[in-house]
């Protein structure tokens, strides 16, 4: 049974009002909460290690997957690994995510490592969002990992959202597209405020044959945060990269942004863009001259950049 | 009634004070439509800028329906009644131009409003209303979604600023049919910065801005002939200084 707090971070990581339909594993303060499995989809716990197998089957059409994370204890630590077995031609979308609620003194931390093997002509949509609340002086840290291996032909949409709370992330990425068509497109969009850190860092081997990969990442950094990303592509073969890094920097944060790319093959075709800048005051102007206060303004434009 | 009393406008520059703008007073009465015209670096941005607030005059006062709004943030401008076009719009990158013409609307609405605002500044609404404000379209798009978002504000005043700059003639033409029927339907005071003969001869005043004064002002009968008349006696003289 989960009590208010934890149900408001469901809703907040991963838009579940209850338990909601199709397969889920909601995990609450290193515990399974609640699980149900679907005649397609099979969630299932590890024996050798904390954490769960999601197999999902072949040709499975259009079906859901939630597998959030709670965390309320002031002080968890939490480490799990999670391992995701998508079928040939199915097409799922799957809704991960972590909510932190600090009250108490000692620091909060998931870890959560999380593994695709995505078989031939799949295609799934990954969301991951990061929410921090509470009141405690603790940290709230989230370090999630997530390695994704594609099949020949297979799609993935990976898209990590964090909007205030977290104080501290480390995020490591790392895809490896070793069938032949097979593509990844990775949206991160990341607030940070007060003195909070975030880290990402992402590695991406194009090895299949006319493997396509599109990294768009959008931050804001505000107060004092600091922000670092590190996007790497590598092209092993006739591929398709590109990467674009923008960022809003505000009052005294810090961003560093190193994209880096890798042709090892003559018709790999890799691009890379990078932008860090405050808001324009035109932009703010514009939206003043439409009725705004240019707090109003400033905050539209970051909810449309971040969208 | 927008009244203009002795407007200055003085910035620094690198050889000391420039006057931008020189005293000047001007009245524009409701509903009418006057275009500003005259050379470049004359003053006529600045003078639209310091009535929308986004330049603050270094002397004089603005009067909007007799209230004094010299002192008012552009944001209180807005609220009263005047909406400004840019001459060079800023782009948005991930906001969508349905989102934008929501906010310039101040309230939700319809797909066929926001569609009916993009299609009076020639923009084929299905192919726009979901796209971003950004990079991926060209000037001429943001000129005319620029445009748009003033038609859908629905002020009492709208400033455009040079609304033909990056424009296609196709364009052009059914930007200059809503001018003239806002203005027919006494929807709105119309103020336009523009050096169009087509947008010119609709007006029902013009104010010649030149070297920051208002040099000439009167109906289009009485002022486009001078206009062009300075305009070869200018090129002629331009001609005779080359040669020189």
């Amino acid at each position: 049974m989960l009590n208010d707090i934890q149900k408001h971070i469901l809703e907040m990581v991963a838009d579940l009002k209850g338990t909601g339909e199709g397969a889920i594993n909601i995990r609450s303060d290193g515990q399974k909460a609640f699980r149900r499995n679907t005649e397609n989809i099979v969630i299932e716990s590890k024996t050798d290690k904390d954490g769960i197998d999601i197999r999902i089957a072949p040709h499975t059409h259009q079906e859901h997957v939630h597998i959030p994370v709670v965390v309320t204890e002031s002080g968890r630590k939490d480490l799990v690994y999670n391992d995701f077995y998508i079928g040939d031609y199915a097409d799922v979308t799957i809704v991960a995510g972590c909510g932190i609620h600090n009250c108490g003194d000692c620091d909060s931390e998931h870890n959560g490592l999380h593994t695709f093997h995505v078989g031939k002509f799949a295609k799934v949509k990954y969301t991951e969002k990061h929410y921090g609340d509470g009141e405690g002086s603790g940290k709230r840290i989230l370090n999630p990992q997530t390695v994704l291996y594609l099949e020949e032909g297979a799609s993935v949409t990976l898209e990590t959202t964090q909007i205030r709370g977290v104080d501290d992330t480390k995020r490591y990425t790392k895809v490896v597209c070793q069938g032949p068509n097979s593509e990844i497109i990775v949206r991160e969009n990341l607030l940070t405020h007060n003195d909070q850190r975030a880290d990402s860092e992402m590695d991406i081997f194009l090895n299949g044959e006319d493997s396509k990969a599109q990294v768009i990442s959008r931050s804001v950094a505000q107060d004092n945060s600091t922000q670092v990303f590190y996007p790497r592509v590598e092209g092993n073969c006739k591929c398709f990269g590109h990467v674009q890094c923008d960022a809003i920097i505000m009052g005294s944060s810090k961003v560093r942004a190193i994209p880096e790319i890798t042709c090892n093959h003559v018709d790999a075709s890799l691009i890379h863009e990078a932008a860090i800048g405050r808001i324009a005051g035109e932009q703010i102007l514009k939206l003043m001259t439409l009725g705004m206060t240019p707090e109003e303004a400033e905050a539209k434009i970051l909810e449309g950049f971040l969208r | 009634m927008l009244e203009i009393k002795n407007l200055s406008y003085r910035v620094e520059g690198e050889d000391g004070p420039v006057d931008i703008l020189k005293n000047v007073s001007l009245n524009i009465e409701d509903k009418k439509f006057v275009v500003i015209t005259g050379p470049n670096g004359g003053g006529k941005t600045s003078m639209a800028r310091a009535i929308m607030g986004i330049y603050q005059p270094t002397g004089g006062q603005i009067l909007w329906n007799g209230t004094d709004i010299t002192n008012l943030s552009v944001t209180d401008r807005a609220r009263m009644g005047i909406s400004y076009g840019f001459q060079q719009p800023p782009r948005f990158k991930g906001m969508k131009v349905r989102d934008l013409l929501t906010v310039a609307a101040g309230e939700k609405i319809s797909h066929d409003q926001a569609c009916s605002y993009l299609t009076k500044v020639g923009l084929c609404a299905r192919d726009y209303i979901d796209r971003d404000v950004d990079s991926s379209l060209s000037g001429g798009e943001v000129k005319r979604i620029e445009i748009a978002t003033i038609l859908a504000r629905k002020s009492e005043l709208m400033i455009f600023d040079e609304p033909e700059a990056g424009i296609d003639l196709w364009s052009f033409a059914r930007l200059t049919e809503t001018f003239k029927e806002i203005h027919d339907k006494k929807e709105a005071t119309i103020l336009i910065i523009s050096h169009q003969e087509r947008i010119i001869r609709l007006a029902d005043e013009i104010v010649l801005i030149a070297g920051g004064s208002l040099s000439d002002r009167g109906t289009v009968e009485e002022i486009y002939p001078k206009i062009i008349a300075d305009t070869v006696s200018s090129c002629n003289m331009l001609e005779v200084n080359n040669k020189c």
